[in-house]
């Protein structure tokens, strides 16, 4: 794997000068109040919103905000300090995490997964819910050499489906996204005799439809016959889905078969104590591959007392049981397994002012 | 021809014409006739098509409590809450933004017309057509790039929104109030001075007050090019599900981005047999906050209408 | 006020107006001194304004433009190998030009009309009503025009793109492989000019209904048809305030982002087939698009387009103004 994928550093800003948050309440334990601005991937943003409004239904004076302006944005306001904490798609790279520590103080810098959420490969043909594909066919079908959906590679896989002899059309994502780089990472890890681009967040092959965000590669693909995208799972409507090819069998998406990834794959090693970074495991028999894995990035440190207890505070509610169940129910990710889960709080509750 | 019919060339053309066969005369005014209308019925089709989607989509949702309460705590496919705390951080944000631009503006637009001679007055004519070609993001960039000199790196309020705002705003402001004031006939300004009136009593009472129609259209058509802005408020403002009425401190909510974000987040997951749970809710929002937006500027036109009526001298 | 206090009555050119006023001293007295700075000082902030906009896209843009192609191909996403920094931002020119200018063909006719209509055609009354949902039409936000394009527009389009595209494929515009999503230059041209239309209407409207009525009159009494008086009255005393509405115009669609960003499937060539997807995109589309994620150099080779955004319009504008000048003896006030 290429690139910052499945890397993560995290970094954590104080917020110097930046007053957004100081509606001067005070901060006392167990009773916190004040506002906390972050922001980062859009990815979150379903399971952000559960995640503030239960956390504010505890704290009734506490608001939480959150700047769905991208993971690049959400790095780089972090790096900066005007994100007291953020999300992003992908973890921080060396140089990154090198800069976040500047700004959070040697080995302060906390990150994790947070949102692990499976990636559908969805497409739009009448009167067919469901196909069986190899990740060698996916591959072929969004670079371009398959270019029918009676295609031989793919009705052999699907000996029972009615396959029209409609043109096909990818729908990718215009923007550069996380969403996109997590395909493409799976594409060129599992066939890369096929996919043969290095994995970023543009899409590489010229000449195909594309739409912004998840919405709009899901309204483009629903306005035409015989198209086919990638996309959050839970976002795709009536969109039929792929079963994926994991060594013999083919995997429908479920949360539960995309967080058994993240218990499969090794941690990136040698990052400091509070950087959980993983490099994800494709080939699990009976998981679901394709998996978009968010993170969060904190500070173990902030200058402000109040700051830091409502990062403390807030972090620690999104892992809790309650935490990722909100999410689970609201954005249809995928619970993160109890242990990580509990490993990861552990950073969290360190956080201190100072 | 009317405006030269003193020449004796223009009279020769005046002749031409009304001796040319009257058949062929009548008929291209006839064909005239028929383009023009026909160019309102063609420009009808999409306007009318994409007001009565904006209603279609968008009045299922309004109710009293879409109107009055936030989205604080509101998550998912719930289908409670509303879009006070947009309605209210629109108002206040493009509120600040005329507070800003339309004085500015339109003393610009008095200098041009009134005064303005010489290399300054170039410049500025030249220099406000360049500004209207700002895109509207990077006056956003810019507004974050001014304010976090002052306040930090993690600045959001709302008045630097209405700063980035009022960078699109100005010179809209400035052109059609120019154009407005031109077309005041200098002999309204003449018989002024020569009755002793100062010059800027003049244009205060006589320039302005004959323009005010055309004026309040220019200001209302400059706000309505920046009450939609999305890209800058996202840069320059942030987003907050909660209700802010300060415009110096803090996040605030506006309904373009409002409707942007809600449109970005596509359909909710629901459960089978969950209560409450309606899986396009954020569709909903985004069209009902959209026809709210619309109603708001409708409301801004008629105030606007009533203003002219008051003030405006009857002269046709 | 005393009589002393007034210009010369005679109407003297105005250019030696203020100048004889500046000499002398004696006939500007009072507040009329003090009104004359502050809007000079408008006109002065409005230069700072911009200067200080100006600065912040050249010092931000500076470093990618400077930059080597090889760095900015490493930094850049989407940034072509090997190429300098006009091949990066040729595409981006181009496809932002022909959005616009499509648009801007589509509209100025139109709105004309509809500016014709409501003053010169339609009944009063009506009238009254027509150029009040104009106005109204103007303030509908770019997102609600996205949201239309996308959901109403680029449906219906699809079926007649393909038909152009089938039957008159030979013409340049028409070429190429109709899309079956209709996300392509065509449909953002379309909505564009539907933005742009009431913007152009009520300022066109507005100059029309200005006309001086014995102009018209004068035009009627000679036996000129409707047609004939709008015609020699009427679109020449218009002329400067519809080149200025069509500027505008112009402006908001060169500029636009969100309705685009939404609907159009970009793609980065020198292509006139605006059926087909991926083959345009506009610079503040792109913008839009790529600045959440970008990072470093890659901002400032995005601001980078900004400014050539900028200077597109310097020169738009330049052509209008040299256009308009040529017809200033129309304008009341000079």
């Amino acid at each position: 794997m290429v690139g910052a994928l499945a890397l993560s550093l995290a970094a954590c800003g104080q917020n110097p000068g930046a007053d957004a948050a100081a509606d001067g309440a005070s901060a006392s334990a167990g009773d916190l109040s004040g506002e906390l601005s972050g922001g980062g991937a859009s990815s979150q943003e379903s399971a952000m919103e559960a995640w503030r409004a239960g956390f504010q239904g505890q704290y009734p004076d506490v608001t939480v905000n959150y700047d769905p302006v991208g993971s690049g944005g959400g790095r780089e306001n972090f790096i900066s300090g005007a994100f007291p904490f953020a999300g992003s798609d992908a973890a921080l790279d060396d140089d990154e995490l090198a800069d976040a520590e500047a700004q959070c103080g040697e080995g302060g810098v906390i990150e994790y997964p947070a949102y692990i959420s499976p990636v559908a490969v969805a497409f739009n043909l009448e009167g067919i819910d469901s196909l069986n594909m190899t990740p060698e066919t996916i591959a072929g079908i969004f670079k371009g050499d398959i270019t029918t959906w009676d295609d031989a590679a793919i009705a052999d896989d699907n000996p029972d489906a009615d396959l029209p002899s409609t043109d096909i059309t990818v729908v990718h994502r215009s923007d550069d996204s996380g969403t996109t780089e997590n395909f493409q990472e799976y594409l060129s890890t599992v066939v890369p005799d096929v996919w043969t681009y290095e994995p970023e967040g543009i899409w590489p092959v010229d000449g195909q439809e594309s739409a912004q965000g998840t919405s709009g590669v899901v309204s483009a693909a629903q306005a035409g016959e015989g198209t086919i995208t990638y996309a959050d799972a839970s976002q795709i409507a009536d969109l039929g889905t792929v079963a994926v090819g994991v060594g013999e069998e083919f995997v429908e998406y479920s949360p539960e078969a995309a967080a058994a990834v993240i218990e499969g794959s090794p941690r990136v090693e040698g990052t400091s104590e509070h950087v959980f970074a993983y490099d994800l495991a494709r080939d699990i028999e009976g998981t679901y591959p394709i998996v978009l894995v968010s993170y969060h990035l904190a500070c173990a440190t902030y200058e402000d007392a109040e700051q830091a207890e409502l990062v403390k505070g807030f972090l620690g509610y999104v892992l809790s049981e309650e935490g990722q169940k909100a999410a689970a129910d609201s954005a249809g990710s995928a619970p993160l397994p109890t242990a990580l889960a509990e490993e990861f709080a552990g950073a969290v509750d360190a956080i201190t002012a100072g | 021809m009317s405006t030269d019919t003193t020449t004796p060339d223009a009279t020769e053309r005046t002749r031409a014409l009304l001796t040319t066969a009257e058949p062929r005369r009548r008929r291209t005014d006839r064909i005239m006739t028929v383009l023009i209308w026909g160019a309102f019925v063609l420009a009808m089709v999409p306007l009318v098509s994409l007001l009565w989607t904006v209603l279609f989509n968008g009045a299922g949702r309004i109710s009293i409590e879409f109107l009055t309460y936030s989205m604080r705590g509101i998550f998912g496919g719930d289908p409670s809450g509303g879009i006070y705390h947009a309605v209210a951080g629109t108002l206040i944000i493009t509120g600040w933004a005329t507070v800003i631009s339309v004085p500015v503006g339109l003393l610009v637009a008095i200098y041009l017309v009134e005064y303005g001679r010489g290399p300054l007055a170039r410049s500025v004519t030249f220099f406000v057509d360049v500004m209207t070609g700002i895109p509207s993001i990077v006056a956003g960039l810019f507004a974050v790039s001014l304010f976090t000199i002052f306040f930090g790196p993690g600045a959001r309020f709302g008045l630097m929104g209405a700063v980035a705002l009022s960078v699109l705003m100005i010179p809209v402001v400035v052109r059609s109030c120019e154009e407005m004031l031109k077309l005041v006939p200098n002999e309204l300004r003449e018989a002024s001075y020569a009755l002793g009136v100062p010059k800027w009593l003049t244009i205060v009472r006589v320039v302005l007050r004959t323009s005010v129609a055309g004026l309040t259209t220019g200001v209302l058509l400059a706000v309505a090019r920046v009450i939609g802005e999305t890209a800058p408020l996202l840069v320059a403002v942030g987003v907050t599900d909660s209700i802010n009425f300060d415009a110096f401190d803090g996040r605030m909510m506006t309904l373009p981005v409002f409707i942007y974000r809600q449109y970005s987040q596509g359909l909710a997951t629901c459960r089978d047999g969950q209560a409450d749970c309606v899986a396009d809710i954020a569709l909903q929002n985004a069209w009902g906050a959209a026809l709210t937006l619309i109603a708001i500027v409708m409301l801004l036109n008629v105030v606007g209408r009533l203003v002219n009526r008051w003030f405006a001298p009857k002269l046709r | 006020m005393t009589t002393t206090d007034s210009p010369p009555a005679v109407p003297a050119p105005a250019p030696a107006r203020p100048r004889r006023r500046r000499s002398t001293g004696d006939t500007e007295r009072g507040f009329s001194r003090t009104f004359r700075w502050i809007t000079t000082g408008a006109g002065a902030l409005i230069l700072a304004t911009l200067a200080a906009v100006a600065l912040f896209l050249v010092a931000r843009a500076f470093p990618a433009v400077t930059a080597s192609p090889t760095e900015l191909a490493d930094a850049v996403p989407r940034y072509p190998d090997d190429t300098s920094f006009i091949a990066y931002v040729g595409p981006l020119v181009f496809g932002t030009l022909l959005a616009a200018v499509l648009a801007l063909l589509l509209a100025t006719p139109v709105a004309m009309g509809i500016a014709l209509f409501i003053s010169h055609y339609a009944p009063r009354r009506l009238a009254q009503v027509l150029g009040y949902l104009v106005d109204l039409l103007a303030a509908i936000p770019s997102v609600v025009y996205g949201l239309w394009g996308i959901a109403v527009l680029a449906p219906a389009a699809a079926p007649v793109w393909g038909w152009l595209n089938d039957y008159l494929g030979w013409f340049p515009l028409f070429a190429g492989e109709a899309s079956p999503t209709a996300r392509t230059l065509a449909t953002v041209a379309v909505v564009l000019a539907v933005m742009i239309l009431p913007i152009i209407t009520a300022v066109s409207r507005e100059v029309f209904l200005q006309t001086p009525r014995l102009h018209e009159e004068a035009a009627l009494a000679l036996g000129a048809t409707r047609w004939e008086m709008v015609r020699t009255a009427v679109l020449p005393f218009g002329r400067s305030g519809v080149i200025s509405a069509a500027m505008l115009g112009l402006g908001r669609a060169l500029g636009e982002t969100m309705a685009v960003l939404m609907i159009l499937s970009p793609g980065f060539l020198y292509s006139f087939k605006v059926f087909q997807a991926a083959q345009h995109q506009t610079i503040a589309a792109y913008i839009a698009l790529d600045f959440p994620e970008a990072s470093g150099l890659a901002v400032n080779a995005l601001i980078a387009t900004g400014l050539a955004l900028f200077v597109i319009t310097l020169a738009v504008n330049m052509a209008a103004r040299a256009v308009v000048a040529r017809r200033k003896d129309f304008s009341g006030a000079n």
